[in-house]
């Protein structure tokens, strides 16, 4: 803020959607981060922003355990002179796309450079159509050509033109071994009586019905209204008979390890990263989901500054680092499965047990064994609102 | 009238205009807004349009009767609770405080300098399966060996009295503090017991603060959803519930728009029905 407001910045801010001075406005030309309101210019500038302000899911980048600093982010810094602004405020997909939508559509920026949405979730596909996103600045992504082949033409973003994979993950069923024997089925976790009222399922539509319709011997990846419905009264009988505890997002995680449940569906990476001894984590017997969040720049972000940093995460090494931390230096890594070619030799450098780790980075059998939710299926009203009143009303 | 004849001209006018320029920005106008988005349809894909949608008032209210009911049960509990815990608090501090009086009523406040939503995790640790409260109960056997009390009723009316506790307790301390001690002395010289001095002199000269205090509690607690979000189970989700997912998961705006408004009007109902029954004196904190 030491920064002396121009006039030129000024007047910038105020023309912006032709609004007449608005605190907020003046607030941000103090800002110091750069990043630019939508309706500016079309051409790319190429230079990088002081800040870059980055929000990200909790608990998915590497952390120094001593200083709880960011050793990626701190790197950047010194490498390229940008300030990452990083945020863990997104808990899940809707509440986050809820927040910034309304800004978003009204045409002003939400402050930030780049966001991360997941793939199994509607409102991905729904920022790309929305035309909410801008198109990276691929000429500042030179390592885009680290980035694994399986990911390079999804069905919402078929060039990448938009969106680049921050982790992906597996979907499965943790278990705390002081309260229950192995939980490995759908079966075990919503029908074993035993377990009744020490569970919980996640609230994201997907990733639940994903491993339901799995266990039900259907296909997720195709959604018929039977296979539909007939994992939807399966975990419906579970709430009605009070198996299910709660539905969660990653919140999860603490009563896990407190003990309040004995068993969840989660996240692989969650689990890793909890570090626990007791707490196990596996892909139900008969499959699991497999999903990806993917960086954004929202429209408004700062295009170069962002597309800058995603180059940075493309880097095998610095990638490798960042998955799998370095005990050495008492380094925590994201522990979920990384998209770049050529992270798992540095990684194996780093931390050779993460690197071995089959859940970071997984075989081709296990690869085969977890599915991506139906992408129709996750914009068809009537099942999301089926949904939404099962597991909130 | 002579309040009248002595401020004529425009002086009260001015007076008023700061107030009433910020409800009509920040109040009026949003709710206006949200009356017009609770009679649109559509959907987030390929946007909303104004169409006289009653459907979504009589949707909502055929479709989540229970999480209304269950809204203004909660609320209703809660408030009893924070009512019957806070107002001997009040009535220690008012009478007894002495020179403390301002640390007390700090004490009292200082919950609220923590967030609202870590206040309410911190309840998940208390009422944790294995923590203190449920261990002692199940000893006592108010519990069964595998009861528990997150993820139940219980736990979200107790976290709400909890998290409103000071907007009972204060109107109760400012409406208690007045009170002349002089008129229970003068009550207990015609030979009122110190019960009969209670009921019949404290108590009523007390009601204005239990009366704004119970609306400043039930109000916010019937639209409240955090409670029921992190302490409750799917059993116990309240209608704040259902609108923060039909505004967040569903954008579904006019079904969530319309919603709001049922509550809305249901609080009102009951504020008007609870001033008839105590008075509307009391009410405005006239008798005081």
């Amino acid at each position: 803020m030491t920064d002396q407001l121009t006039r030129r910045q000024l007047l910038e801010r105020a023309a912006v959607g032709g609004a007449a001075i608005t605190f907020p406005g003046i607030l941000a030309a103090c800002g110091s981060s750069g990043s630019k309101a939508s309706g500016g210019t079309t051409s790319v500038e190429q230079k990088l922003a002081k800040t870059l302000n980055f929000s990200n899911w909790t608990l998915y980048i590497d952390v120094d355990n001593k200083t709880k600093s960011h050793p990626s982010l701190d790197a950047f810094k010194k490498k390229t002179g940008t300030d990452v602004n990083y945020v863990e405020d997104i808990n899940d997909n809707a509440s986050f796309f809820g927040k910034i939508q309304g800004p978003l559509s009204r045409g002003q920026s939400i402050n930030r450079d780049i966001i991360v949405l997941t793939d199994n979730d509607r409102y991905l596909g729904l920022m790309l159509r929305k035309g909410w996103a801008e198109k990276l600045d691929k000429a500042a992504i030179p390592n885009i050509k680290n980035l694994a082949p399986v990911q390079r033409h999804p069905n919402f973003d078929p060039n990448r033109d938009y969106t680049l994979p921050w982790q992906s993950g597996m979907t499965g069923i943790a278990y705390n071994d002081t309260l229950t024997d192995p939980v490995l089925n759908v079966t075990d976790l919503l029908e074993n009586p035993k377990l009744k009222g020490k569970i919980t399922v996640l609230n994201s539509m997907g990733d639940a019905m994903t491993i339901v319709m799995l266990a039900n011997g259907d296909d997720p990846t195709k959604v018929t209204d039977k296979a539909w419905n007939d994992a939807f009264n399966r975990i419906k009988k579970a709430v009605d008979n009070k198996q299910i505890r709660q539905f969660t997002g990653n919140d999860y995680a603490p009563p896990l390890a407190r003990g309040d449940l004995a068993a969840a569906m989660s996240w692989s990476g969650d689990i890793a990263q909890i570090g626990n001894k007791h707490i196990h984590w596996n892909v139900p017997t008969q499959g699991g989901a497999l999903w990806t969040d993917n960086m954004l720049i929202p429209k408004g972000g700062n295009v170069y500054t962002a597309s800058v940093y995603m180059n940075y995460v493309y880097d095998p090494k610095v990638q490798g680092l960042m998955e799998a931390g370095d005990p050495k230096r008492n380094i925590t890594g994201i522990y979920y499965i990384p998209p770049v070619i050529g992270a798992k030799a540095w990684a194996l450098k780093f931390n050779p047990a993460i690197a071995n780790n089959p859940l970071i980075f997984p075989s081709s059998e296990t690869l085969s064994k977890v599915k991506i939710f139906d992408n129709a299926a996750l914009n068809n009203q009537k099942y999301l609102t089926q949904w939404q009143n099962l597991i909130s009303g | 009238m002579n309040v009248f004849h002595r401020h004529q001209g425009a002086t009260p006018y001015l007076l008023l205009l700061p107030g009433v320029l910020f409800l009509s920005v920040f109040f009026v106008v949003p709710l206006g807004f949200l009356a017009y988005q609770s009679l649109e349809s559509g959907n987030i894909d390929f946007g909303y349009a104004f169409t006289w949608q009653w459907s979504n008032y009589w949707d909502a209210i055929q479709n989540y009767r229970g999480e209304f009911i269950r809204s203004i049960e909660y609320a209703a509990i809660a408030t009893f609770f924070a009512l019957v815990a806070s107002y001997p608090v009040a009535y220690w501090i008012a009478f007894r405080g002495g020179r403390w009086k301002n640390l007390l009523l700090l004490f009292i406040v200082a919950p609220f300098f923590v967030t609202y939503l870590i206040r309410t995790l911190a309840w998940e640790t208390i009422l944790s399966d294995h923590g203190f409260v449920v261990r002692t109960l199940q000893t006592l056997h108010l519990l069964g060996s595998n009861g528990r009390l997150l993820a139940t009723g219980t736990a979200v009316v107790a976290g709400i009295t909890y998290n409103f506790l000071p907007f009972m307790a204060l109107p109760l301390y400012v409406s208690l503090e007045q009170i002349d001690a002089r008129m229970i002395e003068a009550a207990e010289d015609l030979y009122a017991s110190k019960w009969h001095a209670f009921w019949r002199v404290t108590f009523p000269l007390s009601l204005p603060g239990v009366v704004a205090g119970t609306l400043l509690t039930f109000i916010p607690a019937a639209g409240d959803f955090i409670n029921a979000q992190l302490l409750g189970g799917p059993q116990n989700h309240m209608i704040g519930n259902v609108i923060q997912s039909k505004f967040l998961e569903l954008t579904d705006y006019p079904a969530a728009a319309a919603m709001s408004f049922i509550l809305m009007a249901g609080i009102l109902v009951f504020v008007f029905l609870y001033a008839r029954l105590v008075g509307t004196e009391q009410l405005t904190g006239t008798a005081a």
